[in-house]
């Protein structure tokens, strides 16, 4: 065979070249970087490894999913840190959809006065920079909030104080099997969801799937708790006295003022930017096909479920993924107002006990991706299924 | 052909010019990198707080002042003869150590508490003490705590993140078994308004930080400072590991502050000292001596320090006790005078 021939006439090689030249020098400058990187640390007699992960981390953290005080790792930090920060972006996205599509179906509304309350919103939240929201929802809060012995009491259960949002604490008994009866309530949901479609379309019968789901999710734990052994009890907040003038709950939950604030600020700047893609996405679908379903005989809440909702979620479904992944990249905000999260537990207060700042900073950034390749996954998938599917 | 044997030759001759040089200058005096960077950029590069009064703190015209600034002050004196040759950067404790070692300033004085790990692990070398500290709590007046021991389970504690104080606390609450909510801030000033909204019953940081940081807070009267210390915070200005020269140029701008003070020479009285009958005060002001040679430096080096920085004593005296942060010297006094102030001699 001869070399050239191949170069110059196999397409398919031409093509690849630069390519590969182009992914050669990406690797070059990357070594580069490294190498260099790597002499000026040895040069200033600074070591690299990731050695310190298993180190005792020797602080403490206000708020944990799991358990932990400053005699575990610092690993186990990063993994608190991590914890964290998708609770509070789980929560904000959650808060951002339900305000977001609340606000975008309302700035559609006919009512002037909604409407325009929805505009001036969106237009008002939007448009102040977020780290001053998170401040001002922060601070706000603290100065609005009350000390613990003056409580903002829940009919005795739950108390908001400046100290956090103190709830009852749950007490189970056998855990495991409530899970379990949940998890088996899930699948049986999913398989009579799946045999109702059969029906609905071989048959034409209309069962009616909402109402029956929900027995089968209420039904199934509620018998694990009459047949199974699990039962489940509440420790509620008690008031104790720390000193002379200051107080606390103890024995209950408590929900830290910086995870509230820096989820309500998350959730009031996001739901701004889903509200506007929840209005482009209804008012992308054109007129006609309401009219046309009308036409058919469907009713409004038909119209809507089957032929309006369809159509928009896929303009909306797109642009909100940015938006959920925005949500989580700011929730690293939340260092200024002490929220420990991933960026203020380990980029931060591990970064600077340790001093590791290469190999720190690069497991943040790592992580951040993932999530956020996570997330993009996810929600490529949920638009798959909502996409035209053309037979 | 002739000309490009000529350009190599060339060449050649001058590179064996240069290596030459190169080789003259180091056998004369010691090379500083940062020196040569520091003299040829004409300012110190500086890494201060983002605000503390006392140590480093900007007026409303952008103007440092503080017993830290000073060291920088100092450095800037000595090394360029001009103290107000310095660039300032405001560095939070996350960020200080990483600006240090990664070039971005040359002389971190921000506060900065000296431990073995930071000493050894992370390419930093401390210099010096030019504040002794400890860790202490703040509590309201009307709480009626009155010592550490009346703290009880369920207290929250705001503080900074990223520091020794952190870890403090944490040995210290373990030792007494108490329970406790930590509330670490990445910034001083968030500290002081959550503790002052109520969202902690207790702020703890470095005694003289408390000090200066009350006065922020809305009614300083109100609040008070325990009197326990859990922990030795020596504070003192840090460089890179590596270059040795520019160490000692550090090390010992700080010590002529300390030393000018033990022998009475001040910012008014140096230059007329030059002819004192005291040898360990004439080599202080330049008049003895070529202790400047050792790194490089002219032999007025320590005069212009006192000159226009001051003794320890003024600096102290300026910054902390006239504004009212620590009026009482404790630790921060000279041995002479009772405190723990000891310097080795220059000479």
């Amino acid at each position: 065979m001869n070399l050239k021939k191949i170069n110059i006439e196999n397409k398919k090689i031409r093509d690849l070249i630069p390519q590969v030249l182009t992914v050669l020098a990406l690797i070059s400058v990357i070594f580069y970087f490294a190498t260099n990187a790597q002499i000026n640390m040895g040069n200033r007699g600074i070591s690299f490894g990731f050695g310190f992960l298993s180190q005792e981390a020797s602080f403490d953290i206000a708020f944990s999913l799991i358990e932990f005080d400053g005699s575990y790792s610092y690993g186990r930090a990063f993994l608190v840190g991590l914890l964290n920060t998708i609770l509070v972006s789980i929560i904000g996205i959650f808060l951002a959809t339900i305000l977001g599509v609340i606000v975008g179906v309302a700035r559609l509304s006919n009512n002037y006065l909604i409407a325009k309350t929805a505009e001036w919103y969106v237009e008002i939240f939007r448009n102040i920079p977020l780290i001053l929201q998170i401040f001002f929802w922060y601070f706000a809060a603290l100065r609005a909030l009350p000390s613990p012995e003056n409580a903002i009491n829940f009919y005795d259960v739950s108390y908001l104080t400046i100290k956090g949002w103190y709830i009852p604490k749950f007490v189970w008994i056998n855990f495991d099997i409530f899970c379990y009866s949940i998890i088996i309530a899930l699948i049986s949901i999913y398989f009579f969801n799946r045999y109702a479609k059969k029906q609905r379309e071989e048959y034409g019968k209309i069962l009616p799937t909402f109402t029956l789901s929900l027995g089968i999710l209420i039904s199934i734990p509620l018998l694990s708790f009459l047949l199974l052994g699990v039962s489940l009890s509440f420790n509620y907040p008690e008031l104790k006295q720390l000193s002379e003038t200051s107080y606390t709950y103890e024995k209950g939950v408590s929900i830290i003022p910086e995870l509230i604030a820096l989820a309500l600020a998350l959730s009031m700047y996001t739901a701004t930017f889903i509200a506007e893609n929840v209005r482009a996405g209804v008012i992308g679908v054109s007129k006609g096909q309401k009219e046309a379903a009308a036409s058919i005989g469907l009713n409004k809440s038909q119209i809507l479920k089957l032929v309006v909702m369809p159509q928009a979620l896929r303009i909306i479904i797109p642009p909100t993924t940015n938006q959920y992944l925005n949500l989580t990249k700011n929730s690293s905000l939340a260092a200024a107002i002490a929220y420990p999260d991933m960026v203020l537990v380990f980029a931060k207060t591990a970064l600077m006990q340790t001093g590791r700042a290469i190999e720190i900073i690069s497991i943040t950034m790592l992580t951040y991706l993932s999530l956020s390749i996570s997330i993009s996954i996810l929600m490529n998938w949920y638009n798959k299924k909502m996409a035209i599917k053309e037979k | 052909m002739k000309s490009i044997k000529t350009w190599i030759l060339v060449g050649f001759a001058s590179l064996l010019l240069v290596a030459c040089g190169q080789g003259g200058g180091g056998a004369g005096s010691k090379k500083s990198k940062t020196l040569d960077n520091t003299k040829k950029a004409g300012f110190v590069k500086c890494g201060v707080s983002q605000g503390l009064p006392g140590f480093s703190n900007a007026d409303a015209s952008g103007n440092w002042s503080g017993i830290d600034v000073d060291v920088c002050r100092a450095v800037a004196a000595a090394v360029l003869g001009d103290a107000d040759k310095v660039k300032y950067t405001p560095l939070s404790a996350a960020e200080r150590f990483t600006a240090l070692t990664s070039g971005e300033i040359d002389v971190l004085a921000r506060n900065t508490t000296w431990t073995l790990s930071r000493d050894a692990d992370i390419g930093l070398t401390f210099v010096g003490v030019n504040f002794y500290d400890g860790q202490g709590f703040m509590v309201r007046k009307n709480s009626g705590i009155n010592s550490v021991n009346d703290f009880k389970d369920g207290i929250s504690a705001c503080t900074n993140t990223g520091t020794t104080t952190e870890l403090n606390m944490r040995d210290f609450f373990n030792s007494k078994n108490i329970k406790y909510e930590p509330i670490a801030f990445e910034k001083a000033d968030e500290v002081v308004q959550a503790y002052d909204a109520g969202r902690c019953d207790t702020y703890t940081t470095d005694k003289s930080g408390l000090a200066a940081q009350r006065t922020k807070l809305s009614a300083p009267d109100d609040h008070k400072v325990l009197p326990e210390t859990i922990s030795k915070e020596p504070l003192g200005p840090v460089v890179r590991q590596g270059d040795s020269v520019w160490e000692d140029i550090v090390r010992w701008s700080l010590n002529t502050m300390i030393e000018a003070e033990e022998y009475g020479v001040n910012s008014s009285n140096a230059s007329s000292l030059k002819d004192s009958d005291n040898p360990a005060i004439k080599r202080l002001v330049g008049a003895e001596g070529e202790l400047g040679a050792a790194f490089g430096l002219d032999n007025d080096w320590s005069l212009r320090i006192i000159e226009q920085v001051g003794n320890y004593g003024e600096s102290y005296k300026k910054h902390i006790a006239d504004t009212g942060i620590l009026p009482n010297r404790g630790p921060n006094e000279l041995w002479t005078k009772g405190g723990i102030l000891y310097v080795p001699p220059a000479r």
